[in-house]
């Protein structure tokens, strides 16, 4: 043989199908090792050992029942902007929008809060159902306005969404900051403050006797309902034909704009209901972090659960705990709180990588040097 | 004879008669050995052995889905195959990418182009290559190529301005600019006229007469016999047999490709009671970026007809379907409805939800079944329910209807499926079709709109399809269908009307209307008349 | 009144981080990759950079001068190769691993942003300073550093020769970039491999290894960004989220400059401009929450830009075609 043949060392074939439950076993298997290498990481930094790391990240967020409720209610807020995304991702509308849809929901509840509460001349009030009526609505109407702009647009002249929900997100942040420095208290310090401390004015109610079960209440309920909604509605179906081909919703006679802009006032909506909940249920106050990046986490979540209701709830988990615990570790070490995100961040690359092993194969070279002759 | 019959009986067969009686002389260009591939469970070439000499036209003929691409797409450097040995020239050689494939002199043409859309031909034929930019240099080259065959390129032109036989006429010159003596080409002919076939043949001629070797891949008996030395086939990714194209024949080959012989003969039954259905007049379509698309087209259709569509694929056909569907608007003209009790009411202007709810029952089968017609990512039952998901004022809907069509659909067209709720992506592409055709005639509609209704389909769904489509006719629909092998067209219409450049160039009864006939108007309106 | 000479310098300033981001950007998008990482790219291009100043200005106590010629080196090739890291890491999930470029560019940017403050966190710990933030003023002087005589040529000195060197390279490799896009052989191939990497590989260009390539070049010219921030507009003060949302505002800008390097450096520049325009437009004495009203200008510049850019809807003002989508040679 003249020219030695090299052929390449691997190539890569596409699967057909994988089970399920070998897909499962795959993203097992990375959030495995993703863990390991967090742990293994944390050690380093630590000189803790592996073992105890683990259990530190589980006291963390399992630790105490109080400890628990509220790893529990960072959850539901977390599922709830994650179920309020999966609809506007299921139709290809990649709303990264969810930061700003929640702060300004946060916002307009905080509104009629300051306004409708311990500002009013005295002798004047409201009462309290009343004030609380006016932030549910007010605060869905808001979410879904942030919703609708880049959802009009994108209706109207395929305005990149990707981008306009982004600055959208900006616009908001102003927009809150602009209302803090305008309703600060005191005078100066940049803060807003316990809102009606006093007189609790629009304070969400505490349901079972905890005031971490409302939110927990709430996003079992949009857990359920969304997936109703996705599975067997005709929104749902009209969803996924726009999502999956635009042609063809055209085709059989679907209106693709009103089905985008429709289902961004769901999307931005629900958005503004879980930033009532964190304004109106959870903090009392308003803060332009109030939503911690939990609207850019929410679309790793959702599409992490490959966008099924059901499977969100244990993504949320997985990235709650991951939280908590690594917030655990900062805090027992001495470190920065930013070390949560780093963890965070790794398990996202083992999980966004482990989904090349679910629909690739490789095979590797198998040609033997002497079958090379002919 | 022996041979052939044995290929049929057994499938893959040696074929040493062949190889031992006729070509011997010859320079083998290409040898491939036991050459394998499998995409997950579909084995699209199996054990394939083909030679490929220099100074000669080689027709691969397959029915679709036989492995004729993929094969030559191994070539090519697209896929690697996953056993198997190729020799060119006499030394075995891998090709990992199409890089390969160039320094050896391979070059393909793929039937959807290989082309950046806003690049210019020169930058595109350049695409590749190494050395400094110097697009002054490569047109200067590009001209030289021109001349030599006879081609027409505007090497400043964007492709997304160009026309498909213009198209394809930079895809060869890419090719030949690169220096390459195997030349693959894709069914080339599918989106040509047969005037623009003939020049592409006449190219190939001089080529071969230039020592290459030239693979055309073709479904087409006609321009095997006219264009190719020698035909080599294959059947369900296996290699079947070749022969020399004089000691053969289209029915043979026919044959050779199907397994079994099949009657060529389309059914034609006579239109009972026919009355207009559909009117069309004076339509005119511009495109988004302002290109007139239909100029001036009127025609009527009638019930329990059928209405051929003929015409070089661009040139309408598309938007004179999708306007009377709704799914285009117009600048000018009418589409008017005529119901059996003679009222006419208008289609233009209202999108397919508004024409369902006047009563209108209007089915389309577009030319783009996974993109348009269905959903891949969607199961058999998910896709039956598009037409019917808005039935009942619930919110929710109903799941029950839609399953038991798609049973019905599954069972009366023998899809092959392991079940309703399998994607129909999975599904083969004739497969596919008769879910879609299924599910358009279910709504037992007054007027049926097929476009390439048997594109990429095997021989055998082929006909599945024309008998769907000829039930139709008999029970009274007014059928509008656009084709592009004319051959079918005159077997299957009552009446063709050919298209060229958005205008109706002539409306022709099928049943005596003549080949050259249509493809003459199809590229100058009128036909002979006006091209004299 | 409103003093342009002063208003003009602070622009370029705010302006040379977005011009890096969206050179790169526009690098990357041109191989057909959307990489939403940029601004954890740049967090790490910044942070890298931080570090490697840190240690190299720790090895040499206080009074002690620096060597300028490695006060440069050492933070700018740490922090080329912090982001270069960050550039092969999305390669190698979307373009080797075929992963979802949204996803990972949305993880990229969490990683990267925790990765920045983490570690910007733990030097400042290290360092035992009273406030939250890192000064590495020696440092800065080396880069910051304009031309001895521009201060002596009034405003022309002040508005075209009062920058550190990194500003100037940053102008630099925009044209370059763009030259390279427009009239190479590369810049015709990473072209073809953004609008249909099928027809790019079928002309036998390595699709794979131009995207990586772009891609990584695009985050390292991206990391400079940070670096200058840092370093220069910031007077080497690293404090935690300082950078903010520049990088989200670059990727805003490739679309603001239709794809164009070139045009990328007066794009950059005006919404440096807008970007602390703040700053200077009257709020009265106690409404100082206008201030915050003002500060969402460049925003709803952006967005009014992105709308009208869609609203034009030439063929060659498009985005890439492929952009955003995996490319896979066998994808049937």
């Amino acid at each position: 043989m003249a020219n030695r043949v090299s052929e390449p060392l691997f190539h890569i074939v596409k699967r057909d199908n994988v089970s399920r439950k070998k897909a499962w076993c795959i993203r097992l298997i990375a959030i495995v090792l993703a863990i390991l290498v967090s742990a293994i990481l944390t050690t380093i930094l630590t000189d803790d050992n592996p073992f105890q790391v683990c259990i530190t990240m589980a006291s963390g967020a399992f630790g105490t029942m109080r400890k628990t409720m509220v790893t529990l209610q960072n959850l539901a807020i977390l599922l709830i902007i994650s179920l309020a995304l999966t609809p506007a991702f299921k139709m290809r509308f990649w709303n990264i929008g969810g930061e700003g849809q929640v702060l300004i929901g946060g916002l307009a509840a905080a509104a009629c809060m300051e306004l409708m509460g311990d500002r009013l001349p005295a002798g004047l009030s409201f009462p309290n159902w009343f004030v609380m009526v006016c932030m549910v609505v007010s605060s869905i109407l808001a979410g879904a306005l942030w919703g609708f702009i880049p959802a009009a647009l994108k209706a109207k002249w395929n305005t990149n969404e990707t981008l306009s929900t982004l600055m959208m997100n900006y616009i908001a942040i102003q927009l809150v900051a602009y209302f803090i420095i305008k309703w600060e208290v005191p005078k100066g310090s940049g803060k807003i403050g316990i809102i009606n401390q006093s007189t609790n004015i629009g304070w969400l109610p505490q349901l079972f006797g905890s005031r971490y079960m409302l939110s927990i209440v709430l996003a079992i309920i949009v857990t359920i309902g969304m997936y109703i909604y996705l599975t067997y509605s005709k929104h749902g179906y009209e969803i996924a034909v726009v999502g999956e081909s635009e042609r063809t919703a055209r085709y059989v006679g679907m209106k693709v704009k009103k089905v985008i802009i429709r289902t961004m006032l769901l999307s931005g909506g629900l958005c503004g209901l879980a930033g009532l909940l964190l304004v109106g249920s959870i903090n009392h106050t308003i803060t332009t972090t109030i939503s911690n990046g939990q609207g850019f986490t929410a679309v790793m979540v959702s599409w992490l659960a490959k966008f099924n209701p059901f499977t969100m709830i244990f993504t949320t988990l997985l990235i709650v705990f991951l939280g908590r615990g690594a917030s655990e570790i900062s805090t027992k070490f001495e470190l920065n709180q930013s070390f949560s995100d780093i963890v965070t961040g790794i398990i996202l690359f083992f999980i966004i990588g482990c989904e090349f092993f679910i629909n690739y194969k490789i095979n590797f070279r198998k040609r033997k040097e002497d079958d090379v002759n002919v | 004879m022996v041979k052939y019959l044995g290929n049929v009986l057994f499938g893959h067969f040696p074929n040493f008669f062949s190889e031992e009686t006729s070509l011997e002389a010859k320079v083998a260009a290409v040898q491939m050995r036991n050459v394998t591939k499998t995409f997950g469970s579909v084995i699209a070439n199996d054990k394939v052995d083909l030679d490929i000499y220099k100074g000669e036209i080689l027709a691969l003929l397959g029915e679709n889905g036989s492995g004729k691409t993929t094969l030559m797409n191994m070539l090519s450097g697209i896929y690697f195959p996953d056993d198997g040995q190729i020799f060119i020239n006499g030394k075995e050689v891998v090709i990992a990418s199409p890089k390969d494939a160039f320094s050896l002199g391979i070059g393909m043409v793929h039937q959807h182009f290989k082309l950046v859309d806003v690049l210019s031909a020169a930058e595109n034929i350049i695409l590749g290559l190494p050395g400094k930019l110097d697009l002054k240099a490569a047109t200067m080259k590009i001209m030289e190529i021109c001349q030599k065959y006879g081609f027409e390129v505007d090497p400043e032109q964007k492709i997304y301005n160009m026309s498909v036989s213009q198209k394809q006429t930079v895809e060869i010159v890419k090719v030949l600019y690169r220096g390459a003596d195997i030349l693959i080409l894709d069914e080339p002919t599918a989106v040509l006229t047969p005037q623009e076939t003939e020049k592409l043949f006449n190219v190939l001629r001089k080529m071969r007469e230039d020592g290459k070797a030239i693979v055309i891949i073709t479904h087409k008996m006609h321009e095997v016999e006219s264009l190719s030395d020698r035909v080599a086939v294959l059947r369900r990714g296996a290699y079947v047999g070749d022969m020399m194209t004089k000691d053969t024949n289209a029915q043979e080959m026919t044959d050779m490709m199907v397994g079994r012989s099949v009657s060529l003969n389309i059914e034609r039954p006579d239109p009972v009671d026919p009355h207009k259905r559909i009117a069309v007049r004076g339509l005119t379509v511009r495109s988004l970026d302002g290109i007139l698309k239909l100029d001036d087209v009127s025609f009527d259709a009638y019930s329990g007809e059928i209405l051929g569509i003929a015409g070089i694929s661009g040139c309408g056909q598309k938007e004179l379907l999708e306007a009377i569907a709704g799914l285009q608007q117009a600048e000018a003209g009418s589409i008017s409805y005529v119901s059996d009790d003679g009222r006419k009411e208008e289609l233009l202007g209202k999108d397919p939800l508004k024409i369902q709810e006047m009563g209108v029952t209007l089915s389309f089968v577009p030319e783009d079944r996974l993109g348009m017609g269905l959903v891949g990512n969607m199961d058999l039952a998910d896709n039956m329910m598009l037409r019917s998901f808005r039935k009942g004022s619930s919110m929710f809907t109903d799941r029950k209807a839609p399953e038991k069509l798609a049973s019905k659909v599954v069972e009366e067209l023998d899809v092959v499926t392991p079940g309703i709720s399998t994607p129909v992506r999975r599904l083969s592409g004739g497969n596919v079709q008769k879910v879609l055709v299924g599910r358009e005639i279910a709504s037992a509609p007054k007027v049926l709109l097929t476009a390439y209704a048997v594109r990429g389909l095997d021989i055998n769904s082929s006909y599945t399809i024309y008998d769907l489509i000829n039930q139709q006719k008999k029970k009274g629909v007014a059928v509008i269908f656009v084709g592009e092998d004319l051959d079918v067209l005159l077997e299957i219409s009552d009446k063709i009307l050919v298209l060229c450049g958005g205008r109706v160039s002539g409306i022709v009864d099928g049943r005596t209307a003549d080949k050259n006939q249509i493809g003459l108007m199809m590229t100058t309106v009128g036909g002979e008349e006006n091209g004299k | 009144m409103f003093d342009l000479v002063a208003f003009i310098p602070r622009a370029v300033g705010q302006g040379i981080p977005l011009m890096c981001g969206s050179t790169g950007e526009t690098i990357t998008q041109k191989s057909g990759n959307l990489n939403l990482g940029i601004p954890g790219v740049m967090y790490v291009g910044a942070i890298s950079g931080v570090i490697g100043a840190f240690y190299y200005e720790k090895s040499i106590p206080e009074p002690g001068t620096l060597n300028p010629f490695l006060a440069i080196t050492i933070p700018l090739l740490s922090c080329l190769l912090g982001s270069l890291l960050m550039g092969l890491l999305y390669c190698f999930l979307t373009v080797s691993l075929r992963a979802n470029q949204n996803v990972t560019g949305l993880a990229m940017t969490t990683f990267g942003v925790g990765f920045g403050n983490f570690f910007g966190g733990s030097l400042i710990k290290i360092s035992g300073a009273d406030i939250p933030s890192i000064a590495l003023s020696r440092t800065s002087l080396c880069f910051s550093k304009s031309l001895p005589f521009a201060n002596n040529l009034g405003w022309f000195g002040k508005i075209f020769l009062s920058y550190g060197f990194l500003a100037y390279v940053a102008i630099i490799l925009s044209f370059v970039a763009s030259f390279i896009i427009k009239r190479t052989r590369p810049g015709l191939h990473l072209r073809a491999v953004g609008e249909s990497p099928t027809t790019a590989d079928a002309a036998g260009i390595n699709v794979i290894a131009y995207k990586y390539i772009a891609t990584c070049v695009g985050c390292m010219i991206a990391g400079l960004g940070g670096l200058y921030y840092v370093m220069d507009y910031a007077c080497g003060v690293w404090s935690n989220d300082a950078f903010g949302d520049r990088g989200w505002l670059a990727i805003a800008l490739v679309i603001f400059t239709i794809w164009r390097p070139n045009v990328g450096v007066f794009a950059s520049i005006f919404f440096g401009g807008l970007y602390i325009l703040y700053l200077y437009l009257p709020t009265g004495m106690d409404h100082m929450e206008y201030k915050e009203l003002y500060k969402m200008i460049p925003y709803v510049v952006t967005l009014i830009v992105l709308v009208i850019t869609s609203m034009r809807n030439k063929r060659e003002n498009q985005p890439p075609e492929s952009l955003g989508l995996p490319y896979f040679r066998e994808e049937r």
